[in-house]
């Protein structure tokens, strides 16, 4: 040993003020390493910069609608037969007879005012307006029976196509091709857009709304999916928190190490990563085949996501318990606390900020979370709101993900703008969770 | 070493506090105390010393059952606190360890007010009835801590904002709180400078007035200054027990006696 040792000769010194071969290799490879990094970070910020910019490009236009502003008599003759403004009797007028009149407003705001391009028949002047149009009309007269033969000055939905129009989708050329649009009646609506009658405006209903039908994309609204998200979310926040929590310092603080809590460890992590469509398919056998909770309702959804979430919820948690100091342990079971004065005195809290964090992460998931809400039937299409919770948990619902699904299966390219805008709608309540996360783990650290 | 010190060290009270009995215990299958037999004597500061890995930490838990939360650890043998075994199926450790209080190697104040680090003991067994009480019981701790003038004034503030030493006597403090018989001390001054281990030391001789005090040390000058038994550990054995005085002047084993002249350890 000591004879081979005197074999290796002695490093010669050289200057400190030159580099040797051996150095610059090193600091090669690092600085390699460095042009990596900054290079995948580069990727990463441009994959996000895309993919925002493609978002909020195609969005954003769906919070703008196209509106005609127009001068509508309701004629008591056609609206009210009875004369008594009896509420059944009014609900007898049907959508046909408001649309009839709407069309005869339009039809005579745009002949008076010499808009009318030639060649133009009154029918299909009067398809420049949404087939939502009656509806809201009707709507209002409903709610307010003594506007009943006085003259209002409304702003009805317009086309899908003339919102195209105004939003860059329709042109005069993709107009001569669709049998949904004429050229004709673009240059109606660009008449009336000269006048100052027809115009965007901020779109309410995209948030408040529920969903229209494949021939309405200007009426459809997320009011219903951002409900059934919301209620769901408050589902998996009731349920997943405590049992999350409890499973996690059960097995962290209280049960025995052995194999069967290691088994139990190993297929927490496992169902972790378990497809999430797979807890669509145990919902749809257990809740809605077996125990016979009603499908599409935000209950059967909340139940599912509350079992997608806990291990996730589970995982933070038992980490956030783990990083407690073992010394804060020793020291409350040093005088006498017992191990559940230990856990909820001293180690919970400390634990606190973490497994928040982790809740709104898994919560944040479970907000995001499509396939399996298309197995247990969210994927329906609900125009009514749910009721008010707890009824409203067992009523038809949509979700915010299903809803962006829905828009894109949809033929009409007005949908891709919904679709987007829905996408901006969950991006921004994601954001508001992970703020919220932020805010509580700053409150609840106390690092002193 | 100071000698002159080292001779005023008597034992004034001979009434024994704790007796181990043929202690044996495991970390799984190693064998970490041997046959350990030793009486611990009431208001008297014992020592425990030995090189690092002689198992005196271990044994110093043995008398707390602070071993309980180690799953691999095995205790055998009988430890008898005022006749009582500890160890028998009847007892709880979290009834034990009320009355065995412990002060460990780094200061572990918990991340709340200095009154609440203290009055937590108390509040948890029930000793107090009220507020004043609890305010009496608090005072009185920091004050056997000899730490009440420094913080008498602060006393919502965070216990974790002291200094290492103050940490140190606030985390004595909490252990005196709760009136405990026997406090054991693992290494109480291994994190702390010297000014502030000067302090704890003197703290430890005045606590010998209320309690029976096993502190574990590195430090053969801290034992020598502080204790009136002393007990020297080696390999899990239990080699020499005696009067301080008489350990460090005349070991009577060959392996005390390296040890304490830096031949081992």
């Amino acid at each position: 040993m000591t004879a081979e040792a005197t074999n290796i000769p002695a490093p010669k010194r050289r200057s400190l003020y030159q580099l040797d071969a051996r150095t610059r290799r090193r600091n090669a490879s690092e600085t390699r390493f460095r042009a990596y990094g900054v290079a995948a970070i580069a990727f990463g910020m441009i994959a996000l910069a895309v993919l925002l910019w493609s978002i909020l490009g195609q969005g954003l236009s769906a919070f703008t609608q196209t509106r005609i502003a127009m001068d509508v008599t309701l004629d008591a003759a056609v609206l009210d037969k009875s004369g008594k403004r009896d509420p059944v009797e009014l609900a007898k007028a049907t959508t046909l007879a408001y649309g009839k009149i709407l069309d005869q407003a339009l039809v005579k705001q745009a002949t008076d005012k010499g808009l009318m391009p030639e060649g133009l028949s009154a029918k299909d002047a009067a398809g420049i307006l949404s087939k939502e149009a009656p509806a809201q009309l009707r709507r209002m007269v409903l709610d307010n029976p003594a506007l009943i033969g006085t003259t209002v000055q409304i702003e009805a939905l317009a086309n899908g196509r003339i919102d195209g129009l105004l939003k860059g989708r329709v042109t005069m050329e993709s107009a001569k091709l669709d049998s949904n649009v004429s050229p004709a009646q673009l240059v109606l609506a660009q008449n009336l857009k000269d006048a100052g009658l027809l115009a965007k405006s901020f779109n309410f209903d995209f948030i408040t709304a529920p969903d229209a039908s494949e021939v309405r994309p200007e009426a459809a609204g997320l009011g219903v999916a951002i409900l059934g998200s919301l209620y769901m979310m408050m589902i998996v926040l009731v349920l997943a928190l405590p049992i999350g929590v409890a499973a996690s310092i059960y097995l962290e603080e209280f049960a025995a190490k052995n194999w069967f809590t290691d088994l139990i460890e190993v297929n927490i992590a496992n169902l972790a990563a378990v497809p999430s469509i797979v807890y669509g398919i145990l919902g749809l056998a257990v809740f809605i085949n077996f125990a016979g909770m009603p499908q599409s309702s935000p209950l059967v959804g909340g139940l599912v996501l509350t079992l997608m979430t806990l291990p996730t919820i589970i995982i933070a948690t038992r980490a956030s318990l783990k990083a407690v100091p073992p010394s804060i342990k020793d020291a409350a079971l040093g005088i006498g606390a017992s191990k559940t004065q230990t856990v909820f005195h001293h180690v919970l809290p400390l634990a606190m900020p973490g497994i928040m964090t982790g809740t709104i992460i898994g919560m944040a998931h479970a907000l995001g979370e499509t396939a399996p809400l298309l197995l247990i039937g969210m994927v329906a299409f609900v125009r009514d709101y749910p009721a008010a919770p707890p009824e409203g948990f067992l009523d038809p619902a949509a979700a915010l993900p299903v809803q962006v699904y829905n828009f894109t299966r949809r033929a009409d390219p007005a949908f891709l703008e919904r679709a987007s805008g829905a996408i901006i709608v969950l991006l921004v309540f994601l954001a508001l969770m992970n703020v919220a996360a932020i805010l509580l783990r700053r409150k609840f650290e106390r690092r002193w | 070493m100071n000698d002159m010190r080292l001779m005023e060290r008597v034992v004034d009270d001979t009434r024994i506090k704790i007796s181990a009995k043929d202690v044996q215990v495991w970390y799984g299958d190693s064998h970490a105390i041997k046959d350990v037999n030793i009486d611990i004597l009431d208001k008297t500061v014992t020592a425990f010393i030995g090189p690092s890995g002689c198992g005196k930490s271990t044994f110093l838990r043995t008398l707390n059952r602070m071993n309980d939360t180690i799953p691999i650890c095995r205790v055998e043998g009988e430890i008898l606190l005022d006749g009582e075994n500890i160890y028998d199926r009847k007892v709880d450790p979290v009834q034990l360890r009320a009355r065995v209080g412990m002060v460990f190697q780094k200061p572990n104040p918990f991340p709340k007010s200095i009154y609440d680090n203290v009055a937590y003991g108390p509040r948890i067994h029930g000793l107090t009835r009220n507020k004043a009480e609890l305010d009496e019981v608090v005072e009185s701790a920091l004050k056997k801590a000899a730490l009440w003038k420094e913080v008498k004034d602060r006393l919502t503030a965070p216990g974790t904002g002291l200094s290492g030493g103050q940490q140190q006597r606030l985390c004595i403090a909490r252990a005196v709180a709760t009136s405990p018989e026997v406090l054991l001390m693992d290494e109480p001054c291994s994190a702390l400078d010297p000014i502030a281990t000067a302090q704890v030391e003197e703290l430890i001789d005045e606590l010998r007035e209320n309690f029976s005090v096993v502190i574990v040390t590195h430090s053969m000058q801290q034992a020598a200054r502080v204790s009136q038994k002393t007990a020297f550990f080696h390999m899990g054995n239990l080699v020499e027990y005696g009067d301080t005085t008489q350990i460090f002047t005349k070991p009577s084993d060959p392996r005390t006696e390296s040890y304490i002249t830096g031949r081992i350890g």
